[in-house]
């Protein structure tokens, strides 16, 4: 790790007004990507801000026809949140889907969608449930969210405080682990919302995507027959040692079928 | 009902209060007075000419010590890492046996290989520091696949111009070729046994000490055998006299084979520390880890076996390519010809046997034993070309097994490959796992499967290892350069506790119980009496440590002999002090009686004269109770067994899963059952491992590990594996006096043989190479049956 101070703000109005001062100040919210990256050397952060005793950034409550949750809410805490399992089971699986144990009860919702690694499965559960990305300053609808490989609408100092789901009429979350690191090689959530179907995909591309042809689909049956026969175009789908372009454009209706069977 | 102590009882382990606690002390637990740190700068390039380090800005940065490269050792004399088995090649001459320094001086020959290493007075400064450091390289082309060393037009070492290390042969050719004449049928098989990463959960670390007042140096480190370190580190690398080194393995967490060898790092701390007459520590990152402790396996290898038109085998032919790595590891020559080419008989009656096996340098890291070592090579190859073989007749797996084994009778059984089987009953192995695993049961299960879209496969594994590799001369004549002796002492106290030093080294194996209950047993002293030491040169004798699940066979008989010792003595202490004569003296653990009388004496008291010897035969007797043994086996132990285990394929993923597992062992003697089933599954998880998950592997133009962290390499995890089933059959070995076989690589041998056998007939494919992870499956299936991909 390369020398940083260390930040501990009070509000998130501290922790902004300190990341809009310095450039190379990081926000660290679980630190399950960030804290790895420093001990290689591989970033050089001025300073990192912690989240960790900001109050008001924890917790899960319903609003009407939706969930919110807290920023710094744990992935451990989600997972076995009854309102989250009782509401959204979907998203109760994802949460508790995710890496180990360890990062399971440090890493935060919050922190996986500012990210925006391609193999995470937060931007599944906030593209295909409708979700919305609530910061310090202003929404952020789901679909805009997400804008490439790492890269997300967030502006320089930006903190997501919360994370707004609508309660679907049913949702269903299947992945296909990377054997080594348990991150998404092709993670498909598929929710049947007020506002129509939702098929979204993390892990096959460089960011999240959806696919239009299987919500029309879903949108005449809510099966998993329904899918028979279409196919995803494996030519802009990533290619590492676990999986080709193509293995993964077939693992992406496989798992379509499995998250409309999953769905509850 | 079970025994509750002594031998055969599942006694808890009593080094797991510490572990469990957090109390272990682990060579990175270590913080001595004054001690800096160093930091190794390793190679980024696989193959590249170090042109010049400069290292000015450095040595000028805050808390920089001094910097040390390949140059500094050379002028200071400091010698090559040896390797410790000397094999020759079929023509006759010796092995190439090219310089390994601790740090490169000319070239750097993998990525990973020390280059320079900067020492400050934090780890922090010290990486710091490393930034600085402006090397010059000429990158050379690089050698990675070792099917085409010969042809790659580069050398790792000038020493090998065509970067094979040696070419070596064993068996009977001509008597396997007029075999191959007359068979009914020959099954042919190209397999690749993959390169393997041990990632022991402690990663290596050592501290150096040197005491300027004195001149000794005490070397702290992560190693499976510390005598053998000091050894090494006194006549080879840095030639000093054994009594002025000490060298301690603490509690180690984990070796597989990795910690065995003489590391660069050891040489680099101890060398250091005399330099700056501080102590110096280096642990390494994970990161680190897979590019600098030894790999394993890495083998290419073409297979044939000749039958009659009964499925009887009549030869075998193995050809095999081993990849070395960059340099010889301290055991690396003998894993893939003496602990290989010596397995290929198995259980099977095979009466003619040829292998062929040529070892080549590349720009990787080096490859060595790992768990199991040339033994699970050898058994991948044997029960694969079995399983095909029964395929290509139609004959039952388990039959075509059956028809093959040596049987009882015929042992002690001389193998075509060199080695006299004591004992062992195969058949009986195989039918109680058919047994466990309900093998009447299988069509139903596979049927159940495939309702549910599931394909199930069953797969055995038959295996047979070689541990405690042995005798010395033996062993000598093969090219050994050390012995293979263990040692022990037993210090019985004066007032009736017992400390035993041991040269074998526990490092997960839980040996400060096992060899407690011996203890425990032959004495007739309470466990909590008795201490085990080890891993440390200044209380110890001289042992080779622990590898080739050879401590017990080898190890636990030293110490049964000093023990003997101490009874003999006893005896004689007793008939004086019960006024008998010592030939009527019987003993049963710590009583000591003389024969048909109620006139007993127990050993505590015994021991209580030793050390006060008022009531004392000082003429014919010296006083205390303390015996020394060293033991030499007369041959190696074969643990055996079959393994059979059912995945289940999900034909739309790829995805296989154990779904069972039976495991049917004969260790010879168990000393406590708990830490034997343990073994056996820790070993068996490794085998699925290989099977379903790890690979090391390489990019084959720039010679880069591209799976260089748990992020890209698979280790098994507890959801990745079943619930096991496991037997033992104890068939005493006759060669050893506790009738002890071993168990620690057991299910190793046989574990990655066993998946893949049930993958294949799950596939309903002849062979697909390890690992069966999901896209190659997937891909299997897709090319066999066209169909199923386009639904």
């Amino acid at each position: 790790m390369y020398t940083f101070s260390y930040q501990k703000p009070s509000s998130v109005a501290d922790a902004v007004a300190t990341l809009t001062g310095d450039d190379d100040a990081k926000v660290v919210a679980g630190g399950m990507t960030l804290i790895p990256t420093l001990k290689q050397r591989l970033a050089q952060p001025s300073a990192l801000v912690d989240l960790g005793s900001v109050p008001g950034l924890t917790g899960i409550r319903r609003d009407g026809d939706a969930l919110v949750i807290g920023a710094m809410t744990t992935h451990a805490t989600v997972a076995a949140d009854a309102t989250v399992r009782s509401a959204l089971p979907a998203l109760a699986a994802l949460a508790g889907g995710i890496g180990d144990p360890a990062v399971r009860h440090r890493g935060t919702c919050g922190g996986s969608v500012a990210n925006a690694d391609p193999a995470a499965d937060y931007p599944a559960a906030v593209v295909g449930l409708g979700g919305t990305v609530i910061t310090d300053r202003r929404e952020i609808a789901g679909d805009d969210f997400f804008t490439g490989l790492f890269e997300t609408a967030l502006e320089p100092g930006e903190i997501i405080t919360a994370l707004r789901f609508p309660i679907p009429k049913r949702a269903g979350y299947a992945k296909f682990r990377n054997p080594a690191s348990r991150y998404a090689v092709v993670g498909v959530m598929v929710a049947e919302t007020a506002a129509g179907i939702r098929v979204a995909v993390t892990g096959a591309g460089a960011s999240v995507f959806r696919v239009a042809a299987m919500e029309q689909a879903l949108g005449g049956t809510f099966s998993p027959a329904a899918l028979d026969g279409i196919r995803i175009e494996a030519d802009d789908l990533n290619t590492d040692l676990h999986a080709s372009a193509e293995y993964r454009a077939h693992l992406v209706t496989v798992m379509a079928r499995r998250a409309v069977e999953a769905a509850s | 009902m079970s025994k509750s102590t002594g031998i055969g009882a599942s006694v808890k382990r009593v080094e797991d209060y510490r572990f469990l606690t957090g109390r272990g002390r682990y060579t990175d637990d270590m913080t001595r007075p004054g001690q800096c740190h160093a930091y190794i700068v390793r190679s980024p390039h696989a193959h590249a000419r170090i042109l010049s380090i400069d290292t000015a800005a450095t040595l000028a940065a805050p808390g920089v010590l001094t910097v040390l490269t390949g140059a500094d050792m050379v002028a200071d004399n400091i010698g090559s890492l040896p390797c410790g088995w000397l094999i020759h090649s079929r023509d006759g001459t010796p092995m190439k046996e090219p310089k390994h320094l601790p740090i490169a001086a000319d070239k750097v020959r993998h990525v990973g290989d020390q280059v320079a290493v900067v020492i400050a007075e934090t780890l922090q400064q010290a990486k710091d520091a490393a930034e600085l450091l402006d090397i010059d390289y000429e990158e050379l082309p690089a050698v990675v696949s070792p099917g085409s060393v010969e042809t790659a037009g580069t050398a790792v070492h000038d020493e090998a111009p065509d970067n094979v290390c040696y070419d070596w042969i064993w068996g009977d050719k001509d008597k396997t070729d007029a075999a191959f004449a007359q068979a009914a049928h020959v099954t042919t098989l190209d397999l690749v046994n993959t390169r393997l990463v041990p990632n022991a959960m402690e990663p290596r670390a050592a501290v150096g000490e040197y005491d300027p007042g004195m001149d000794e140096y005490t070397l702290t480190t992560t190693s499976q055998n510390p005598q053998l370190i000091r050894l090494l580190l006194c006549g080879f690398t840095m030639g000093l006299p054994e009594h002025k080194v000490r060298v301690v393995a603490p509690d180690v967490g984990g070796g597989f084979g990795s910690k065995i060898y003489h590391y660069a790092e050891e040489v680099i701390v101890v060398y250091a520390a005399r330099r700056l007459k501080r102590p110096v520590k280096w642990t390494a990152e994970r990161s680190e880890s897979f590019l600098s402790d030894a790999h394993g396996r890495d083998h290419l290898t073409h297979v044939e076996l000749a039958m009659d038109p009964d499925g009887l085998f009549l030869g075998m032919r193995v050809k095999t390519t081993a990849n070395m790595g960059a340099y010889l590891s301290t055991f690396s020559s003998c894993i893939p010809t003496i602990l290989y080419a010596t397995l290929l008989s198995g259980q099977y009656k095979t009466p003619a046997i040829h292998a062929e096996v040529k070892a080549v340098f590349t720009n990787t890291v080096p490859v060595d034993a790992y768990r199991g070592a040339g033994r699970p090579e050898a058994c991948y190859l044997i029960e694969r070309i079995v399983d095909v073989a029964a395929r290509e007749l139609g004959i039952d797996r388990a039959e075509l097994r059956r028809r093959n084994f040596i049987p009882p009778e015929m042992m002690p059984y001389d193998t075509p490959v060199g080695l006299q089987y004591d004992s062992g009953n195969f058949a009986r192995n195989l039918e109680d796992a058919l047994a466990l695993i309900d093998y009447d049961g299988f069509p139903a299960r596979r049927a159940e499967s495939a309702t549910r879209g599931k394909r199930r496969g069953i797969g055995f594994a038959s295996y047979i290892e070689a541990c405690g590799i042995a005798p010395s001369n033996v062993a000598g004549a093969l090219g050994a350069r050390a012995g293979l002796y263990d040692s022990a002492e037993v210090r019985f106290h004066p007032t009736g506790s017992v400390s035993v030093m041991v040269g074998v080294h526990s490092h997960g194996q839980g040996h400060e119980t096992t060899f407690a209950q011996i203890v425990s047993e032959r004495l007739g002293v309470p466990m909590e009496k008795i201490e085990i030491v080890h891993g440390d040169s200044a209380k110890t004798p001289f042992g080779m440590g622990t590898y080739g699940s050879r401590s017990l066979a080898v190890g636990g008989m030293a110490m049964m002999k000093a023990i003997d010792k101490v009874i003999a003595k006893s005896k004689k202490i007793a008939a004086h002090l019960l006024e008998a004569s010592a030939e009527d003296i019987e003993q049963d653990g710590g009583v000591f009686r003389v024969a048909g009388t109620d006139r007993s004496v127990d050993i505590a008291a015994i021991a209580g004269a030793a050390y006060v010897p008022h009531n004392y035969p000082l003429d014919e007797l010296e006083p205390g109770l303390d015996e020394q043994a060293f033991y030499d086996p007369k041959n190696f132990t074969f643990p055996n067994g079959t393994q059979i285990c059912e995945v289940e394929v999900d034909p739309e993923t790829g995805v296989v899963k154990i779904v069972r597992f039976a495991a049917v062992d004969d260790f010879g003697r168990v000393i406590n059952p708990m830490i034997v089933e343990g073994q056996v599954h820790g070993g068996l998880v490794q085998g699925i491992g290989q099977a379903l998950l790890e690979h090391a592997i390489y990019d084959e133009d720039s010679g880069q590990l591209l799976t260089g962290s748990f992020m890209d390499y698979a280790m098994p995890r507890a959801d990745d594996v079943p619930d096991f089933e496991v037997k033992t059959n104890e068939v005493l070995c006759t060669t050893n006096a506790l009738g002890v076989k071993g168990c620690g690589e057991a299910g190793t041998i046989g574990g990655a043989a066993c998946v893949m056998n049930a993958v294949c007939d799950a596939l309903d494919i002849g062979h697909m190479d390890m690992p069966a992870s999901p896209e190659r499956v997937w891909r299997v299936l897709r090319d066999s049956r066209p169909a199923m991909a386009a639904e």
